[in-house]
Order: C-alpha cells, then sequence, then structure tokens
C-alpha cells in the first residue's frame, strides 16, 4: 500500500456517466472551472445591473425607475428610491462583486479548470473537496440573494458592514434586520468553499506537477494561482471567525464589536464593551489580502496572454515571479491605511503607511517588467492582447491613485471620498475584469473548441477601454472636489456644482455596462456556433496547448501523462512548428552557448 | 506529440552572446534538460499530496484561532466589564481523555504502518485502538458538553459576559473540528476493515488529530489565563 | 489597430490629466493653520503621481506603437539593461520618491495629531447621533456636565443626556445644532458618538476623523478665516448617512461672544 508516485495518488476514476455526475455534482476539475465561470457570469451581471440602478439614482434621484417596485416595494414606491434601498443595493453590488465574480472568476473558474492542466495532472488531488468547493460556494450566494426577499431587505452596511451599525440589529434602522445576517452567513460559506479550493490548489502545484515540471518551469498562471491560493488561505481563515462573531452580536446578545451606552431612537442599546475597532482591524486584516487575492490571478493571466502576444518570454520570468510574492507578503502588513482616521493609534497610522508606500515598489516592478517585454517583441493584435495590454494602462492609472491614499496626511482629504472609489474600480475592478476578458478570449477555443468572434470581441474591447476611463477617471476629480462616498444623493452646498459630472457618469456607465451585453451574446453564440478552432490557435507553448483534443478529454490528456522538456515560454527561436517550441516537445534548443 | 527527437534547424543565438545568463535559469531561453535528455536530474518523487494538504489545513485553521485569540485579547483589553470565572474542573479532566486518544491513535499508526512496511505479519489489535481512539474522543466532546452544562447551571451563558462569550465560542469552535476529526477517523476505521488505506491518508488524519490536542491544550491555557 | 490604440492611450492620458492640471475640480481653499503641509504634500504627489501616469502610459503606448508591425526578419530586441536595469530603476526612484513622502507626511500627520492642545484652546464638544450633529458648549464654568445615556431623548430634545437639575456643572451648557467658533483661536473638539460610527469632515479646515463609539477622543484646530463652512458625514451610518450634515461658522471674537449669549438665552 505504499504509494510513492506522484500519479497514483489520484483515484484514476473512470469517466463520468450520467447527468447529474457529469454537469451537476462533477468530480471533474474543468467542469468545476465552467461552473464557478458561470456563477462569476450570474454574478457579475447582478452586480453590473446594481450598478446601473445606482447610477440612475445618483444623476437623477428623484427619477422613477419603471419596475422598480417589483425589487422592492418597501425600497422603491412609486419606482422612486429610496435612501435605504440605494444603500442596500450599493452594499449588494460591492459584496457580490468582490466575493462572487473578482475572486471567482480569475482565481476560482480559471484556475480550477487550466491549473492542473498546465502543471500537467490528471485532476487536482482531492475532486471531491473540489466538487465542495463550488457547491459551498454557490450556496454561500443563496443567502445573499434570499436578503432581497427578507422584510426589511438585504444589509445596507456597505461591503465593509462596520459595526456596530451591523451589528445592533433592527434598532439601527431597515436594513439592519435579517439581511445582516445573511450576508454574514453568505460570506461565512464563501469563505469556507474558497478554502477549499485554496487547499486543491497548492496541493496540486507542489505535489501533482508531472514528470520535467520544475517550479520554474510553471508558467505565470499557475505562480499567480499559487500565491492567491496562499493568500487566500490565511485571509479567508481570519474573516469567517469575524462574521461568526458578528453573527453572535446581532442575534445572540453577545458584545464582541458593540460598545456599552449606545442609544438609539431614544433607547439606551443593551450592549456593553465591544470594540468597534476590532470588527475594522479583523475585516481588513481579510480585506487587504483580499484585493490582491482579486488581482494577482489577473496579473498571472495577463503576463501569460501577453507573452503569447508578444512572441518571447517576459524580461524576467524570476523577478516577476518573486514580485507577485513580495504583493502577496507585504499585503498583511498595509491594512490599517483603511483605518488612517479610523481613531486607531496615531502612531499606527504611520507605522501602516510606510509599507503601504513601499508596496508600490513591486507593483511598479511589474509594469515595468510588462512594459520592458514590449520593446522589441511582435506584437499581435487580438481581442485577448487587446485586453491583456489595456490591462497595463488600467492598473497604471489605478495604482497611481494609490500614492495619494497611502499617506495618512493627504488621506485626511481623501478619506471617504469618490477619490477611493475610482482607485479601487480602477485597480482591481477594471483591470480584474479585463484580465478575465483577456483569460476569456485566450482560452475559449481550447474550452469550447470554438473561436470567438474576433470583430465583436474587439467592438466589446474598445467600447469597454473607453467607457470604463470615461466612468472612473471623473471619479478622482470628484473625490478631490471633497464628494463623498456611499451618499445616495448630494445636499451639502459644496456639492452642488459636482452633480452634471455625475449624469455625465452615469450616461458613461449605461453605455459601458450594454457593450458587455456584446461580450455575453459573443460567449453564448461562440460556444454554439462559433468558428471550430485549430489545435493551438494561437501558437503557444504551454501545457493546455498540448492536450489532444479542444476541450480536453475527462483525464486532460488521453491516458498518457506528458513530459516536460523546456521551460513555459520558449518564443522567438527557431522550433520544428515556427518561433516557438511547446514545453512537451523534445526537441532540443541550440544556442550559441551549446554550440562549442 | 512527437515520437522521435528529430534535430531542428541549427539556430543562432538571437541574444547578445556576452549576456547569456550562466546557468541561473532566468526562465527566458535555456533549456534545464541536458543535451542527453536525461530527466534523472529532474525530480521525480512528490509527497503524497495528503500530507501538504494537511498542513495547508492546519495553516487555515490556525490563523482562524489566531484572529479569535487577538479578538479576545483586544476585547479584554479595552473593556471594563470583563468578569473573571473559574473554569469547569472536567475541562482537565477531558485533556486528560484527549491527550489519550492522541496515544491510542499512535499506537494504531504505528501498527498499521509496520504492517503496511512488511514488517508485521497482520494488522492485530491496530483497529482495537483506533475504537480506544474514536471512543476516547466522543468521551471528549460529551465531556465539553458537560462542561457547558456547568457553566449554564452557574448562570453563566452565551452572551452573559464577554468571559462567557469568549469560552463557548472557543470551545464551539475547536469541539467543531474534533467532530470533524471523528468523522475522519471514522473514514479510516471504514477503510482499513475494506482493506483500502493509504499509508498517507491514515498519517494525515492521525496529522490533524494531534493538532486538536495541541490546538487543546493552548486554547485551556489561553482560556485559564485570560478567562 | 495597434497604432489606433496607441493614440488612443495618449488621448485618454492627456485628457485625464488636463482637469487635474487645471484644476478644474480641486480641493477648496484651506483656512487651517496646519492645512500647509498638507496641501504641499498634495501637490508633490499630484507632480510625482501625474509624472509616472502620463509617462508609463505613454511609454506604453509608444511601445505598442513601435513593436506591433514587426518587419519580416526583424528579431526580438531585449530592453536595454534588461530586468535588473529596470528593478534598480524601480528601488531607486520609486524607492526613494515614497520614502521621501512618506518621511514629510508623516510630519504633516505629527503636526496634527502628535501635538497636544494649547492650555487655553477653546472647548467645544460634538456629537453624532443617527442622523445629525449637535454641540455643546461648556458656558461661563467652563466645564461640561456629564453625558447621561440614559437620559438622552431626541423627543425631548435633550441630545446629551444632561441632568440639569442634578448636576451643577450641566446648568450653563449650551446645546446648539450648529457649530460656530471664533477665528484665529484654536478648538478643542470633543468628540462623542451617540450611537454607530460617524466621522467629522470639514474640507476647508482639513480636518477628517472619525467617531468611534465607546471610546471619547478629541482633536484640536484653528481656523483663520470668517465664513460658512459644512461638517459633513463620512462614516456610513444608515439610511440618513447623505442628509447629515451641519454648518460650521467662523466668525470675530465679539460676533461668536454675541451668538453664544443668543444661543445661552435659547436653551
Amino acid at each position: 500500500m505504499h504509494d510513492m508516485s506522484a500519479h497514483a495518488h489520484v483515484a484514476h476514476h473512470a469517466p463520468p456517466t450520467g447527468f447529474i455526475r457529469k454537469y451537476v455534482f462533477s468530480l471533474d476539475h474543468k467542469v468545476i472551472g465552467k461552473q464557478y465561470y458561470g456563477l462569476a457570469l450570474v454574478a457579475v451581471l447582478v452586480g453590473m445591473f446594481l450598478s446601473w440602478l445606482m447610477r440612475m439614482h445618483l444623476g437623477w434621484t428623484n427619477f422613477a425607475i419603471p419596475g422598480l417596485h417589483l425589487l422592492s416595494s418597501n425600497g422603491a414606491p412609486g419606482d422612486v428610491m429610496t435612501p435605504e434601498f440605494y444603500l442596500q443595493l450599493m452594499t449588494m453590488h460591492g459584496t457580490i462583486m468582490v466575493f462572487f465574480v473578482l475572486t471567482t472568476a480569475p482565481f476560482a473558474a480559471f484556475g480550477n479548470y487550466f491549473l492542473p492542466i498546465q502543471v500537467g495532472a490528471e485532476d487536482m488531488p482531492f475532486p471531491h473537496f473540489n466538487m465542495m468547493s463550488f457547491w459551498v460556494t454557490f450556496a454561500g450566494f443563496i443567502p445573499l440573494i434570499a436578503s432581497f426577499f427578507v422584510s426589511d431587505g438585504p444589509t445596507l452596511g456597505g461591503w465593509t458592514q462596520y459595526a456596530p451599525l451591523s451589528a445592533v440589529g433592527t434598532v439601527g434602522g431597515p436594513g439592519e434586520g435579517t439581511g445582516v445576517v445573511l450576508w454574514a452567513i453568505s460570506i461565512a460559506l464563501f469563505c469556507v468553499g474558497q478554502l477549499l479550493g485554496a487547499l486543491n490548489f497548492i496541493t496540486t502545484t507542489l505535489d501533482m506537477r508531472t514528470k520535467g515540471m520544475s517550479l520554474w518551469r510553471m508558467p505565470l498562471t499557475v505562480w499567480g494561482w499559487f500565491i492567491t491560493s496562499i493568500m487566500g488561505l490565511t485571509a479567508f481563515a481570519v474573516l469567517m471567525p469575524a462574521c461568526v462573531l458578528l453573527i453572535l452580536d446581532h442575534v445572540a446578545g453577545t458584545s464582541f464589536f458593540v460598545p456599552s451606552n449606545l442609544v438609539i431612537n431614544d433607547q439606551l442599546q443593551p450592549h456593553s464593551g465591544g470594540s468597534t475597532l476590532l470588527w475594522q482591524h479583523l475585516f481588513w486584516f481579510f480585506g487587504h489580502p483580499e484585493v490582491y487575492i482579486a488581482i494577482v490571478p489577473g496579473m498571472g493571466i495577463v503576463s501569460h496572454v501577453l507573452i503569447t502576444n508578444l512572441r518571447r518570454p517576459l524580461l524576467s520570468h524570476r523577478v516577476m515571479v518573486y514580485s507577485m510574492g513580495a504583493l502577496a507578503v507585504l499585503s498583511y502588513m498595509v491594512y490599517g491605511h483603511h483605518m488612517f482616521v479610523s481613531g486607531m493609534n496615531p502612531v499606527s497610522s504611520i507605522a501602516f503607511s510606510f509599507p503601504t508606500l513601499v508596496i508600490t515598489i513591486p507593483s511598479t516592478i511589474i509594469v515595468l517588467i510588462w512594459l520592458g517585454s514590449l520593446y522589441g517583441a511582435k506584437i499581435q493584435i487580438n481581442s485577448a492582447s487587446l485586453f491583456a495590454l489595456g490591462f497595463i494602462s488600467m492598473f497604471i492609472s489605478g495604482g497611481v491613485s494609490g500614492f495619494f491614499l497611502a499617506q495618512p496626511s493627504i488621506d485626511i482629504m481623501l478619506h471617504a471620498t469618490y477619490f477611493v472609489v475610482g482607485h479601487f474600480h480602477m485597480v482591481m475592478g477594471v483591470a480584474a475584469m479585463f484580465g478575465i476578458f483577456a483569460g476569456t478570449y485566450f482560452w475559449f477555443p481550447k474550452m469550447f473548441g470554438r473561436m470567438m468572434n474576433e470583430t465583436l470581441g474587439k467592438l466589446h474591447f474598445w467600447l469597454t477601454f473607453v467607457g470604463t476611463y470615461c466612468i472612473f477617471m471623473p471619479f478622482h476629480y470628484l473625490g478631490l472636489a471633497g464628494n463623498i462616498r456611499r451618499y445616495q444623493a448630494f445636499v451639502p452646498d459644496y456639492m452642488q456644482p459636482l452633480i452634471p459630472v455625475h449624469k455625465f457618469i452615469t450616461i458613461a456607465a449605461l453605455a459601458t455596462g450594454a457593450a458587455q451585453l456584446i461580450f455575453v451574446y459573443n460567449l453564448i453564440h461562440s460556444r454554439y456556433w462559433g468558428e471550430p478552432a485549430p489545435e493551438n490557435p494561437w501558437h503557444a507553448t504551454s501545457l493546455e496547448w498540448s492536450t489532444p483534443s479542444s476541450p480536453p478529454p475527462f483525464d486532460n490528456f488521453g491516458g498518457t501523462l506528458p513530459v516536460v522538456y523546456h521551460d513555459p515560454y520558449q518564443y522567438g527561436i527557431e522550433g520544428s512548428s515556427g518561433d516557438y517550441v511547446m514545453q512537451t516537445s523534445p526537441e532540443k534548443i541550440q544556442t550559441k552557448s551549446d554550440e562549442s | 506529440m512527437a515520437t522521435t527527437v528529430h534535430e531542428p534547424p541549427r539556430i543562432q543565438d538571437i541574444r547578445d552572446p556576452a549576456r547569456v545568463s550562466s546557468g541561473s535559469g532566468n526562465g527566458g531561453w535555456r533549456d534545464l534538460v541536458p543535451e542527453g535528455g536525461d530527466l534523472h536530474r529532474v525530480q521525480e518523487y512528490a509527497p503524497p499530496p495528503s500530507s501538504t494538504a494537511i498542513w495547508v489545513l492546519l495553516a487555515a485553521i490556525s490563523m482562524s484561532f489566531a484572529a479569535l485569540t487577538s479578538a479576545l485579547v483586544v476585547r479584554k483589553g479595552g473593556a471594563v466589564d470583563w468578569r473573571h470565572f473559574t473554569l469547569p474542573s472536567i475541562l482537565y479532566w477531558n485533556t486528560l481523555v484527549l491527550l489519550t486518544s492522541s496515544v491510542t491513535l499512535e499506537i494504531s499508526r504505528r501498527r498499521v504502518a509496520s504492517f503496511m512496511g512488511g514488517l508485521k505479519a497482520a494488522l492485530g489489535t491496530s483497529a482495537r485502538w483506533l475504537y480506544a481512539t474514536l471512543f476516547l474522543g466522543f468521551l471528549f466532546v460529551a465531556g465539553q458538553y458537560f462542561a457547558w452544562r456547568e457553566l449554564s447551571a452557574r448562570g453563566l451563558y452565551l452572551a452573559t459576559n464577554p468571559s462567557s462569550s469568549f469560552f463557548y465560542v472557543f470551545t464551539a469552535a475547536h469541539g467543531l473540528h474534533v467532530l470533524g476529526g471523528l468523522a475522519a477517523l471514522v473514514r479510516v476505521i471504514y477503510k482499513l476493515n475494506h482493506f483500502t488505506l493509504r499509508r498517507s491518508t491514515f498519517d494525515a488524519t492521525a496529522r490533524y488529530w494531534h493538532f486538536m490536542d495541541v490546538l487543546w491544550v493552548y486554547l485551556l491555557l489561553l482560556l485559564w489565563m485570560k478567562l | 489597430m495597434a497604432k489606433l490604440f496607441a493614440v488612443t492611450i495618449i488621448v485618454i492620458a492627456i485628457l485625464s490629466a488636463i482637469p487635474i492640471l487645471r484644476h478644474t475640480w480641486w480641493m477648496a481653499p484651506d483656512i487651517s493653520t496646519h492645512g500647509q503641509p498638507i496641501d504641499e504634500q498634495m501637490s508633490e504627489t499630484m507632480a510625482e503621481a501625474g509624472i509616472s501616469f502620463l509617462a508609463s502610459q505613454l511609454l506604453l503606448a509608444y511601445f505598442i506603437w513601435r513593436f506591433s508591425k514587426p518587419k519580416p526578419g526583424e528579431k526580438i530586441k531585449n530592453f536595454p539593461g534588461g530586468a535588473m536595469g529596470l528593478v534598480i530603476a524601480a528601488f531607486l526612484l520609486v524607492g526613494t520618491e515614497v520614502l521621501a513622502l512618506g518621511a514629510f507626511g508623516a510630519k504633516a500627520w505629527a503636526n496634527i495629531y502628535f501635538t497636544a492642545p494649547a492650555a487655553n484652546a477653546m472647548p467645544v464638544q460634538v456629537q453624532a447621533g443617527q442622523f445629525a450633529f449637535y454641540f455643546r458648549y461648556p458656558g461661563p464654568d467652563g466645564s461640561f456636565g456629564p453625558i447621561h445615556p440614559d437620559m438622552v431623548s431626541e423627543s425631548n430634545q435633550n441630545f446629551f443626556g444632561i441632568d440639569v437639575d442634578h448636576d451643577p456643572d450641566s446648568k450653563d451648557d449650551i446645546v446648539t445644532a450648529e457649530m460656530a467658533i471664533p477665528v484665529n483661536r484654536e478648538i478643542h473638539l470633543l468628540m462623542h458618538s451617540k450611537d454607530v460610527g460617524h466621522a467629522f469632515f470639514v474640507p476647508e479646515l482639513r480636518v477628517h476623523q472619525d467617531f468611534v463609539p465607546g471610546l471619547d477622543l478629541s482633536i484640536h484646530f484653528t481656523a483663520t478665516k470668517i465664513g460658512r463652512y459644512e461638517i459633513v458625514c463620512t462614516q456610513l451610518c444608515g439610511l440618513g448617512h447623505y442628509n447629515m450634515k451641519a454648518y460650521l461658522s467662523v466668525m470675530s471674537q465679539d460676533d461668536f461672544d454675541k451668538w453664544l449669549k443668543q444661543q445661552a438665552a435659547n436653551q
């Protein structure tokens, strides 16, 4: 019963039969990856729809949006959004987008599908846990949607759910009832699901690599997913108990986060002694690594797509890996920059600002490596590479605004303004979405055996690139002018001149949102009626392009595991099939130094 | 995929030869597989995934309990409403029970390992030690329940005082993880009886169980000091 | 298409920079004594961020333009200096820049937070609650009466829960819905939250601080320009968060004394 070789550890399961086993409760990492993608797709459409409602209201506050009362009769009497309903929509928008789109798509969806293939494995070592990870995550989505249907509606405390507002219960106002508990349950389930996923990702990367696949021969996508899993492991493990404590404060009368002597509606609250800052510390200890969890897989995907379309490897593979690792490590030391004016010790604010400023160094290195790799390359333009290049532009724009927010003295002016909202939307929201798009256009042929429509893809790119700049660049100006965030309407005198800017943004948002429907159409149409894809349409080198079919067979490589002979990005050289040599190709590459 | 190795056309080194990296394998252009195509240089043996998986799981669990610990420290430090209470004495008996269960588990594991390694002829009493572990595990959980009963008899419930809140939260969290460990033990027993048990599975389960011990001792100390 | 993309990036970068350079939407002018270092920090950072932004977007655009239609036979080239050059550049340029920003910013911050209020600073208490700010002045005796949470009542207009009958210090306390302060006089602002988290932000005053329920903290500042400004809540506190604001009037000392007398009469 000794099992010494890696390959015997995966049960060589026979191909699944039956609809349920094949498509519903599947053990196949590829199906699980597609299920995650589907979940993310549904979530992003919901999240985007919520943002349309928010933007309509911000541009035209008393506008009656036809049919809104169907979403909530309390929240939209006469189809006009109430203030609390705005906040509820905003909270759901943020929660759904951060968790169920930005963590799910680049990491869980693409990672599940491609990580095992790219390291040459048949599947992940714990397929049952993997299946559970998807269904638990899906189960986490349900309470969130369900909160729209409880009497009090969803929680309105923002995706950050600061105590004591989130912990005191219905007395805090509409939206602070069952909705909060549902939110906390949803997030706790999400955390468990992702932990199960991280388990598989880490063990696959460390233990399931095929012959010849040393760590340095793994593509950058694998490094991105691997580093992200390690972050996820530690970050989600902290958020989950925090959510449990929040639920207890809410339903069981404990006082972890609620201090004494609070008076709400003229009633003294029964809690005592809790610490509101404790919630913030626990939340942001998770929250900051979370934003890197959202972006690092995108960096891996963009690197991978870019390299293939530059026809050369990056200027330095190792520096890219070390920089992503440095981001992950530093991400734990910076979380207090969300709390500069929170009332924590002002010395801590200075302490947190230094690692926050230092983290710009690995981020800059990553951007410079990309830029430096463009130099002297042979850039191929297609939908995937356009989004990959667009990611670089977005990450620069979003990252640069971070310089301001990293400094407590400047944060005095920018905290809780639209400047922050612009920053995180560009650097995390839009950039990560571009990474997801790049990955989709790139890998669609492998996943479905068909090409996506290039014309539609390019159209999607142009509208999205220009559109997202039109939406989010003005946020920074609004923030500088003191426009406070999470306001459902702009009442203070000094904000009146800013309302026309909001109208412009709303129009841009609706138009850009509509453009995303081109992508959805392209996805669905190409899935069934797209051009059949050649085996290796991008002339790429990594293992996913050496599977015997597209989509790959259930065990990925048709019974024989590949052997890896080369580094992942052998481009720009003379190989037998072109200017590249695939990792699995046994042909030798000769360099001048070998010749002697 | 080619099944024969063919010689590609000779190529120039496109890079400046003066800047050829000398073996640091910068990932750009050089092969790691030497000219002779000998793959023995490349590692063939990988650790069993269950072993890595358990460490990953234990890391996550540790982070969760670390978060709860810092919550305890902050909550206690900042408030004037903290009321100390003495821990129910049954907790110390429970500790003994849990530690003993680790011993019985280890005995069983080593016996099974010797059998698998060909050093012993038969499984012998290995299964019985496993059942003993299972029994002691359930005894521990029951004991924890009695500790809760004793506390509530004293009027200390979940929301009575932050100290009691943390007591219940910590013991409940640990207890739930112990129940998970018991389920894993049942699975091991089942596989052992059906001769499908892998060494790595048993080792991983045992490691998890021992960690529950270590975690419990840590929690006991923490609760005893702080509560 | 690559050239079009390159041009688009350049156009977007320049269009983005224009409102910044022209200060089309900008911070309100500073009326505080501690705001100058903050504004200087902001300008410094804006210059460095602006240069980084424009340089990198322009470089991206140029490379896309230049390297997207390779001539046949053209070889792949390495960036001069290679990766190491870029890493060193990043460490040197970005490293020194951020350390400098950090150090100077720390000074600006310390100026505000690590100095104690002056001995003769005028104490004013502000209480934040869903969804209004209320202010309390200590009156001639110079001390605030204690807050009794169980006596807080919006309906009885006893916002601070003061017990005039039993606490002598409370008798002369003046509670208002608007804040007024004398110009050029240091104010010691005592912050108390009645219920959930709120924040106090006056952009012109360069003051921004969260209230922490359960923790009464304080800040201090001096206003240098007479005028009427707005205090806004910036910490999400419930449905009325958007509407939670108060006016801050900075007056001459004489006008302030008159105002205070009038408020006292209205108690």
